[in-house]
């Protein structure tokens, strides 16, 4: 009696699944000067889009329309059309973008230049350069709190956080870190803010209402030499449940509790594994592993990787587009 | 203002003011609120190394310096957030005796940080010179002797020994399983200090020298390679691969392609062990060479990276640290707290027993990297990187107080 009833069940999901528009991931290949596609449904590539010279970090417009490409090697930002998968604009970006971060008021976008120890803010729609930041020695990392307030910024031969006010971009406090910091995470309420250190091998947790470390994480993974445990993205799920750490030439994903920040498990991904981020239900984390080419699939439930999905040469960023 | 104004930038000048007036209190916690003059000497003595056959493709005459200016700049875009600032004394000596000069010359300026790109002898002259207060970093000098014999407690060492990058290329050959070998080794001092190292090397892991034959003719090769290296290259014993220790550059560049057996050539000429080279992009290397080619307007080599690592290692503590004292930094950089990011994929660090700076090391073609030492599967208790050059065990020296 059971048996069918399953199936019949099986067969409703099915189909209610089937009519919802496909889910796409954006995955940025640094050495192939593409951007990757790829159905979150049938975890396939769908698309392989020409972008510019050395494309690293990318974020989705606030309203999910437009796709900004760091194309580091051509000094500047590309803007892709999401409906038409075109390149149609570019941004003024300073030297070398790196990483960047939009503001939630969608217009001010902060690019860290990393040849050039500033950061760049452009009107993204005005294409006007708001403010150049002079910052430490390799600015990298680039996040804006949810709320709006702060730009973070890391500098990864300085090893330093700079905090820059969003009203008037002036740096208000500037934090010594772990060696190489690479990437900043704000929680959603903007009350914390996670940074990693590449070469230092901490995650720093800061409370942003003070800017004080609360508390610093290392990581031990079995079998795996110390020195190659690097953290560098960091994803949030949004009920505050998990922090991702992606753990570069260690493979691994670390899993940690975002409450008792208690490292709860580490999950085997591809090598050199980068950036992450969830899908829009956030049952999915998606990890670009640099010098695999690859995609890996982990599933938040079960906390176990499902699958790889082969890209590009050193795929770097990855963004879930939560409308398409 | 704490520093005369033409050092510093109009934004910078912005930014220290911002900091005077507002930031200092918060800063309290890694800085010091007084402002800090780190003054580093840099001094250089390369001997001429003679007529070489060749002498097609020169070797840049600031290799080091340019390395030492270019970690003076991160220091100073680190530093202004802090209220710190770096300076570099240098001086390009024309003989041992002007080496010695410029190190009293230093010293009366009051002076304590070091860094010396020169042979052993002069290096040891100098750092015997600063005394024990001060704190030396050679950037130059890869004799074994100053890893095992000739250890001054305040001397540290940012270029690798040629024992570790012998040990890179014996691994490597062990890995790819061309594991007999042809060594044809020169005449200078260097080439035989390098071959012995080699030799040390092949037994640590397993590649046996078939046939060892120094390099004794006199002939200029650019003419004649084609005719003399085939001969020159037929042994009894078959061999894998072809090693070459010529390391001022004199006839191992004819090696390649001219060997009796179709074979590869490696160690100072074809592919090679070094410490820093321009192919080597990955883990952010690609942005210090993109610094280092703006403002030099040649390739990053190993001497510009050791001088480099050197300057960044005391920029990196005196982050820390608040403070320039030597002996406190010398205290840092062998403390656990202490870790170099330096563009090589891990934290570097320095080793307790002789002062050397383990780091991988990158074995290279002209245009492309072929691999990084240790090599995967040579492993070790502590750290992989301790697999190259002498290890605690095998050392004679103990400098770490």
């Amino acid at each position: 009696m059971k048996l069918p009833f399953t199936t019949a069940a099986l067969a409703a999901m099915i189909g209610l699944s089937a009519p919802a528009a496909a889910s796409l991931a954006y995955v940025s290949n640094e050495k192939d000067n593409t951007i990757s596609v790829i159905d979150t449904n049938t975890q396939e590539v769908i698309d392989t889009i020409d972008v510019g010279q050395r494309p690293r970090g990318i974020l989705l417009s606030k309203d999910f329309t437009r796709l900004y490409i760091c194309a580091s090697d051509d000094d500047t930002v590309q803007v892709m059309d999401l409906a038409t998968r075109r390149i149609i604009d570019t941004l003024p970006s300073g030297e070398d973008p790196e990483q960047f971060s939009l503001h939630p008021n969608n217009r001010h976008l902060y690019i860290a230049n990393e040849d050039d120890a500033i950061v760049t803010v452009v009107d993204v729609e005005t294409k006007d350069v708001l403010a150049q930041i002079d910052v430490g020695v390799e600015p990298e990392g680039m996040a804006v709190s949810p709320d709006g307030r702060w730009a973070v910024n890391t500098s990864e031969t300085s090893s330093m956080l700079h905090w820059i006010d969003t009203t008037d971009f002036e740096i208000k406090r500037n934090m010594v870190v772990g060696q190489r910091p690479r990437h900043v995470e704000f929680s959603r309420d903007s009350k914390i803010a996670w940074a990693s250190a590449e070469i230092g091998g901490t995650v720093h947790i800061i409370d942003v209402d003070n800017l004080e470390e609360i508390k610093q994480l290392t990581f031990q993974i079995r079998g795996v030499n110390q020195d190659k445990v690097q953290p560098v993205g960091i994803e949030l799920t949004s009920d505050g449940r998990y922090a991702f750490v992606a753990l570069g030439p260690a493979n691994h994903v670390a899993v940690v509790d975002a409450q008792t920040y208690e490292v709860l498990d580490y999950l085997l991904v591809g090598s050199r594994v980068w950036q992450l981020d969830l899908n829009a239900d956030e049952s999915q984390l998606y990890t670009t592993n640099g010098v695999s080419g690859d995609v890996s699939v982990i599933d938040v439930e079960s906390l176990k990787v499902l699958k790889s999905i082969p890209v590009g040469r050193y795929p770097w960023g990855v963004v879930i587009d939560p409308n398409s | 203002m704490p520093y005369p104004v033409d050092r510093l930038s109009t934004p910078a000048l912005r930014l220290l003011t911002t900091f005077a007036l507002v930031m200092l209190p918060w800063l309290s916690a890694q800085a010091a609120n007084d402002a800090l003059d780190v003054r580093i000497g840099y001094i250089q003595w390369v001997p001429d190394r003679g007529p070489v056959l060749s002498n097609v493709i020169p070797e840049p005459e600031d290799a080091g310096l340019q390395g030492a200016q270019l970690a003076i700049a991160d220091n100073n875009t680190t530093g202004r957030f802090l209220n710190q600032h770096y300076q570099l004394e240098s001086d390009i000596a024309a003989s041992p005796e002007d080496a010695l000069a410029a190190m009293d010359r230093m010293l009366a300026e009051g002076l304590t940080l070091f860094v010396v790109r020169a042979p052993a002898d002069t290096l040891l002259a100098l750092t015997e010179k600063a005394g024990d207060q001060a704190l030396v970093f050679n950037a130059g000098a890869q004799d074994n002797v100053l890893r095992q014999q000739e250890c001054p407690t305040q001397l540290l060492h940012t270029i690798p020994s040629y024992a570790m990058i012998t040990d890179a290329l014996a691994q490597w050959l062990n890995q790819r399983r061309w594991r007999d070998v042809l060594l044809i080794t020169g005449t200078t001092d260097e080439d035989q200090q390098w071959a012995a190292s080699f030799r040390r090397a092949a037994q640590r892991f397993g590649v046996t020298i078939v046939a060892d034959k120094p390099w004794t003719f006199e002939a200029d090769l650019r003419r004649t390679a084609s005719r003399e290296l085939p001969l020159f290259t037929q042994t009894d014993d078959e061999y894998d691969a072809v090693v070459v220790a010529d390391v001022r550059g004199d006839f191992g560049e004819y090696v390649p392609f001219n060997t009796w057996l179709p074979r590869p050539v490696v160690g100072t000429q074809g592919m090679t062990p070094l410490t820093w080279h321009q192919v080597v992009e990955s883990w952010g290397a690609a942005q210090l060479h993109s610094r280092f080619n703006e403002q030099a307007e040649r390739h990053m080599n190993s001497e510009d990276y050791a001088a480099w690592a050197a300057v960044r290692s005391i920029g990196t503590a005196v982050t820390q640290l608040s403070d320039s004292d030597a002996s406190d930094i010398r205290a840092f950089l062998f403390s656990d707290k202490f870790q170099l990011a330096a563009f090589k994929g891990r934290k570097l660090s320095y080793r307790g027993w002789n002062g050397q700076l383990r780091q991988p090391i990158p074995l290279v073609h002209p245009r492309g990297l072929v691999a990084t030492a240790p090599i995967e599967g040579f492993i070790h208790p502590n750290t992989e990187m301790d697999t190259l050059g002498f290890d605690e065990p095998e050392s004679t020296c103990d400098i770490q107080p």
